[in-house]
């Protein structure tokens, strides 16, 4: 079972979901973003997304877009992606690499899957690769042993949603309103129904993400999802704080206060 | 019967669906998916509806102004080598290039499917000016996105689009031109999905895009095909056209693409030269990659970040291509050839000068590359260039270019 499968066991077991957290690489610069990650792991967040900066990140709105820009304007490179999948393992969290599909394709795809497998990384989630495009992906995650996430959407047909499923490991990743990501003030009720739809077609966890921001929202995904992801909210307490000291404390608050969301008595 | 597009792999639904070889395909966030096969379901089905062609036939020949005439330009071609040289006149249309044959198309699909709503992303504000256009003819909203850095050297345009009713919202980060504002009308895309169409204006972006925007243009090669034989009484030697994403030059090739004896080329903007990093020729210095949801050549770095184009001519400043003509270039059926912004300028200025006629530098790539290619062939050789817009939003660019500006009234244009 891979690592993610089997941190989504245990807090199945445990009565709740899991909390996912992502940060994009180099930002604010390399070594800050490894330390909020470390700092997310310490403070409650089960899995890491490790976001990969890209010049054209088309799914991403405006917070993470900005984080993006400063990271590659800091000069973060691809290869520092391992560094980062290195310290969050070696802080006990699986790490899954969130990126949009040229970067992974440049490198060499099973160039790719050998070194993020031999950092200890536990897979990818793929938001611009759905399943119809991603045989060479698959096969390469296979013989490495990592997870292969793809996307479901509110517009997903019944057919795609089956198709969609059964080729993701680890999750199932619902972005649960149409949109961008970014953080949102309702949840809204697009996700409880995206995840009833998906469950009827697939055993695999669901894990649910755009637009969720405080510890209540989560509790609310918690209610019926099996991970909640949080990504905007996290990469603002960076954005927003006065140094990078306030960013790592605003990072252990708004984590803690997620994982006592995602612990709340269903 | 060659005057309907042949049926190819993605018609059929095969494996291969939506691939010209191994470029193209559906690179997209899976939300983008079902808007995509229904759009794709619309517009085969509308490919055989009489209904359907009846409708846009007659809107081409009663509102944009089909056949888009065929001239010839003896005294341009004497820089020709001898050449002689006929301009499909596409700047002529309606809204003054061939981006109306595609939105008019476009606009008609987002009708039949129910969306009351189409977005585009323009460069040199001709596409967004033709979906404004269309826009208002059909009753629907419009939206353009457009690049800061293209809003400040097209602001004609800019003020057209509001003329028309069109939203223009400018696109300030990345590298404020069109692929960001591609970036921003596909976010748009994304959450409005329901209610949008999102009319893309060249011959990129996931299936079925490529394949469908071609088949609007294709009308160009099929007339002036027609209006050669008939001028000439044999096919052209060589068919010109630049190369931004690929619209028009994919329109003008592809009824040719069987007529083996027909040279097909297409002109990159080469910018300040492709030895620098100011160009958008993406066949001398790109390699294969992902952009905008299909697989095709990209101007990238080793890391598979986008690099940044140039090019005096806002259509052509563009880092990707069409994956149409990627596989052409690949299999050796069409050739691509960067023109330097220079060697464009100085051709733009000769058609003004000998023919009267002021081209779009977009089009004055083409142009140039046409006397090039005259000298190679030499005397007697029949070059079909596709005069794919007019100059009018590029006097201002022209102005400067050639300091036609006088000094006692430096800020007539300067402060407009």
């Amino acid at each position: 079972m891979s690592g993610v499968a089997t941190v989504l066991a245990k807090t199945r077991e445990q009565g709740r979901a899991a909390l996912v957290g992502y940060l994009p690489v180099g930002f604010p610069d390399l070594q800050g973003s490894i330390d909020a990650m470390v700092a997310m792991v310490e403070s409650g967040v089960d899995i890491v997304e490790i976001g990969v900066p890209y010049t054209d990140p088309l799914m991403d709105g405006p917070v993470i877009a900005h984080a993006a820009d400063v990271a590659l304007q800091n000069g973060t490179r691809l290869a520092d992606i391992f560094t980062a999948v290195r310290a969050v393992a070696h802080a006990g969290a699986p790490a899954l690499v969130m990126t949009y599909w040229n970067p992974v394709l440049r490198y060499g795809v099973d160039r790719f899957a050998d070194d993020l497998a031999r950092a200890g990384g536990a897979g990818l989630i793929t938001p611009d690769l759905i399943p119809d495009e991603g045989a060479q992906w698959i096969v390469a995650a296979e013989r490495n042993g990592l997870d292969h996430v793809f996307l479901v959407a509110p517009s997903s047909t019944p057919q795609r949603l089956r198709s969609t499923t059964s080729a993701c490991t680890g999750f199932v990743y619902a972005a649960s309103s149409m949109g961008v990501t970014g953080a949102r003030t309702s949840v809204g009720d697009a996700a409880e129904v995206l995840v009833t739809r998906t469950r009827q077609m697939t055993a695999t966890p669901i894990c649910v993400g755009l637009g969720v921001s405080t510890g209540a929202q989560a509790a609310q995904v918690a209610a019926f999802a099996d991970g909640v992801i949080v990504g905007s909210a996290l990469v603002r307490c960076l954005a927003d704080a006065a140094s990078p000291a306030d960013g790592l404390t605003a990072i252990r608050e708004l984590s803690a206060e997620l994982a006592a969301g995602v612990r709340r008595k269903r | 019967m060659n005057d309907q597009p042949s049926t190819s792999a993605a018609a059929t639904g095969g494996p291969q669906a939506g691939r010209f070889g191994d470029y193209g395909g559906r690179y997209v966030p899976e939300a983008l998916v079902a808007a995509l096969e229904q759009l794709d379901e619309a517009r085969l089905k509308a490919r055989i509806d009489p209904a359907f062609q009846g409708e846009l036939e007659r809107l081409h020949r009663t509102y944009s102004g089909r056949p888009s005439i065929l001239t010839e330009v003896p005294h341009f071609a004497e820089h020709a080598g001898g050449a002689r040289i006929l301009l499909k006149r596409e700047d002529l249309n309606h809204t003054g290039s061939h981006k109306i044959n595609n939105v008019l198309g476009q606009g008609l699909l987002a009708k039949r499917m129910g969306k009351t709503r189409i977005i585009a992303e323009t460069g040199a504000g001709q596409h967004g000016v033709a979906s404004a256009t269309v826009a208002a003819l059909m009753g629907l909203e419009c939206v353009v996105y457009m690049g800061t850095k293209d809003t400040q050297r097209q602001a004609l345009n800019v003020a057209r689009m509001r003329l028309l009713g069109a939203e223009v919202i400018p696109v300030s980060h990345g590298s404020a031109t069109l692929k960001d504002a591609i970036n921003e009308a596909m976010r748009d895309w994304v959450t409005n999905v329901g209610t949008t169409h999102y009319a893309i204006g060249t011959v990129t972006g996931p299936h079925p895009f490529p394949e469908m925007v071609r088949d609007f243009q294709r009308i160009i090669g099929v007339e002036a095909r027609a209006q050669v034989l008939d001028l000439v009484g044999r096919l052209p030697d060589a068919v010109c056209a630049c190369v931004g994403g690929g619209s028009n030059s994919m329109g003008i090739f592809h009824r040719f693409i069987d007529d083996e004896s027909v040279r097909l080329i297409g002109f990159e903007a080469g910018g300040h030269g492709v030895g620098t990093d100011k160009h958008a020729a993406r066949f001398s210095t790109g390699v294969p990659g992902v952009l905008h949801g299909a697989y095709t050549y990209v101007l990238q770095d080793e890391d598979g970040q986008t690099l940044e184009s140039h090019s005096v001519s806002a259509g052509l400043d563009y880092p990707s291509v069409g994956p149409e003509h990627s596989f052409l270039r690949d299999s050796g059926r069409a050739e691509y050839r960067p023109i330097t912004d220079t060697e464009a300028m100085d051709a733009f200025s000769l058609l003004c000068r000998t023919e009267g006629i002021i081209p779009a530098i977009e089009s004055a790539h083409a142009l140039a590359g046409a006397l090039e290619i005259g000298r190679e062939l030499g005397p007697g050789a029949v070059i079909l260039v596709n005069l794919s817009g007019r100059g009018d939003k590029d006097v201002d660019t022209a102005a400067r270019w050639f300091g036609l500006l006088d000094d006692e009234q430096p800020d007539g244009l300067e402060q407009r």
